[in-house]
């Protein structure tokens, strides 16, 4: 057996999301390969290859792959797939956007968002955000995965895979890059986080948002969240968004700053290790899953604990 | 130009859902029912896009038992044209919903299809790209804003990173993420006219495809249940409480 791993990358460093899902990928067996497609990501693919038990590199290059367009990925990958049994790539944005491309066009249903491997035809992914895991066991011949990275440890550095250069399709394809806006943040990305702060609605406007949630996080060396209700708010960009429909984190703290835990957030948080929740409404459902709840009104809370810490 | 929008029919947002105690699955049995949100968007998309006179034509569609007609009616009330229900009772993979709306897709010649990122009940996120795909169309999945250009379709994607603007080629396929649209209420009488647009009833078998399922479920469990903790009295007992711990 053979698995392909598509690498999560930025051209210039690898995401360590790619080596969990080679965790992932080495429990379904068989040898594990992996695929770094980009523009000048050279420095990546040799990354790649330090991942202990992986047993290729193949490194494709092309101005379509700089930003994974979905049309490239997919006519890169389905003709790769006639050497292996399974596709196993990270459930972030660009693993959801290409994998069911390619599960499609080889006639597979694909197997999303997997939190454990049982055996190479059975998984258990999470279904109604969370709220029931569902064991589930394919019946096709090949197998297309997308990986919660929160469910599996990073493989270990210590690999020296060799790197192969593959041809690419150069298109041109039916989609064009136009421009991409990323968020710029010297604090840590929050699917690595070892610490997270996340705020509410309750923090009322983006001003407030950035005066009571940053220092806070800035005094934990923490990255930054927030509720949808913030985010569709405009208090904090989209990408900080947790929960269901947005990020899943599981960092060793969470605390959680004037959000209420409807299902749809706790769902992309309730792994966390200790949840803190601060929230005036002592029925908040958030208190439910926290491990220490305190009872306050933020705006003085938040301060107080900032300056403590 | 026509759309198409695909509606699910899934459990309502609001409810919490509950594992069956002989680990079937979820029990729907008694429990309110409503439009998939992703697919509420996506409907208000295709609303707004006639009314800028973008679009000529609005066909919903829905994929599952009889009462999916109340979802189409729903999206009708909105502003959609025109219903498709292709009944079934089985449980309808992304994959074999794909292939059906392919076939609608040839059938009425639709210049977009808008399906919601993700259905809340399998949380796949899966139907929109696979269709794209069967199409061999471009698509623009996680849209949180999207703009006609001629014969391109602008389509501003919300990604991990952040926010990644592609444009694609028409006919396409859009997903819709949270911050494309606030989706409307439907009035009293658009509900009342919405009564008289006409829904079509099909059958899978209609479109010549296979539904049996590509995933056989071992089971549906609980989740590992996490145990409430203790209230603490002030800040200072939660920085004892944390440093106790060894969180910081
Ligand atoms: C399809 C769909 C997908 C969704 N996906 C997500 C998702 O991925 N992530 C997500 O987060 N949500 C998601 N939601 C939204 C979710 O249902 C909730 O609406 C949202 O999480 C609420 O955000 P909130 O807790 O910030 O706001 P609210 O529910 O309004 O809670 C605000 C909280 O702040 C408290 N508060 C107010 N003032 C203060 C104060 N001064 N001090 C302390 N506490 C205060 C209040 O007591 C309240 O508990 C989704 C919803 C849908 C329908
Ligand atoms: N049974 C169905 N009937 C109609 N549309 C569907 C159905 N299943 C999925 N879709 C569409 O595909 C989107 C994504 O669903 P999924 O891939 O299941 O997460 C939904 O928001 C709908 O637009």
């Amino acid at each position: 057996m053979a698995v392909l791993v598509l690498a999560e990358h930025d051209n210039s460093a690898l995401n360590d999301a790619t080596a969990k899902t080679v965790t992932a990928a080495a429990a379904f067996g068989g040898d594990v390969d992996i695929l770094v497609a980009g523009q000048g990501a050279e420095a990546v693919a040799a990354e790649a290859a330090k991942i202990a038990g992986v047993r290729k590199v193949l490194h494709a290059e092309g101005e379509a792959y700089k930003n994974m367009l979905a049309e490239a990925v997919e006519a890169l990958v389905v003709p790769m797939m006639a050497d292996y049994d399974a596709l196993f790539a990270p459930a972030t944005t660009t693993g959801k956007n290409v994998c069911p491309r390619i599960a499609a066009k080889l006639d597979v249903m694909q197997l999303s968002d997997i939190t454990a491997v049982v055996d190479a035809e059975t998984f258990e992914r999470p279904i109604y955000a969370g709220n029931a895991i569902q064991t589930v066991k394919s019946s096709d011949a090949k197998k297309i995965v997308t990986v919660r990275g929160t469910a599996f440890n990073a493989a270990a550095d210590g690999g020296s895979a060799s790197v192969e250069t593959v041809d690419a399709p150069q298109g041109p394809f039916k989609s064009a890059f136009v421009s991409e806006e990323l968020s710029e943040s010297d604090r840590p990305e929050l699917t690595s986080a070892k610490r997270i702060v996340s705020g509410g609605r309750a923090l009322a406007s983006e001003e407030q948002f950035n005066k009571y949630i940053l220092p806070l996080a800035d005094k934990l060396g923490a990255g930054v969240g927030a509720s949808r209700a913030a985010v569709d708010a405009g208090y904090a960009p989209n990408d900080y968004q947790v929960g269901q429909t947005g990020k899943v984190v599981a960092p060793e703290l969470y605390v959680a700053v004037g959000i209420s835990g409807a299902i749809q957030h706790l769902a992309g948080m309730k792994d966390s290790k200790i949840i803190v929740a601060i929230n005036k409404d002592e029925e908040a459902p958030i208190f439910q899953v926290a491990d220490y709840g305190l009872v306050a009104d933020l705006f003085t809370a938040v301060p107080e604990l900032t300056e403590k810490l | 130009m026509k759309v198409l929008v695909p509606v699910k029919r899934v459990i309502d947002y609001n409810v919490r859902p509950r594992v069956k105690a002989d680990q079937t699955g979820v029990d729907l049995a008694n429990v309110k029912m409503a439009m998939n949100p992703f697919c509420e968007i996506a409907v208000e998309e295709a609303v707004r896009m006639k009314e800028k006179g973008i679009v000529e034509e609005i066909i919903l569609v829905s994929i599952g038992p009889q009462q999916a007609q109340e979802t189409i009616r729903v999206g009708l009330a909105m502003g959609g044209d025109r219903g498709i229900l292709v009944k079934t009772d089985d449980t309808v993979e992304p994959l074999a919903v794909a292939k059906i709306l392919k076939a609608i897709v040839e059938a009425e010649g639709p210049g977009l299809v808008i399906t919601g990122k993700q259905a809340i009940d399998d949380d796949a996120n899966q139907t929109g790209q696979m269709l794209a795909a069967l199409l061999d169309w471009p698509q623009g999945a996680f849209a949180s804003a999207v703009e006609k250009d001629g014969d391109t379709l602008k389509v501003t994607r919300e990604v991990d990173g952040g926010l990644q603007t592609v444009a694609l080629q028409t006919p396409a396929v859009v997903t819709t993420d949270l911050r494309l649209n606030e989706p409307r209420f439907a009035s009293l009488p658009n509900i009342m006219k919405a009564k008289k647009k006409p829904i079509e009833e099909k059958t899978p078998a209609d479109y010549g495809v296979d539904t049996a399922n590509r995933l056989s479920v071992v089971k549906v469990t609980e989740p590992p249940k996490r145990e409430a903790g203790e209230k603490v009295e002030d800040v200072d007992a939660l920085i004892a409480k944390l440093k106790a711990a060894g969180a910081i």
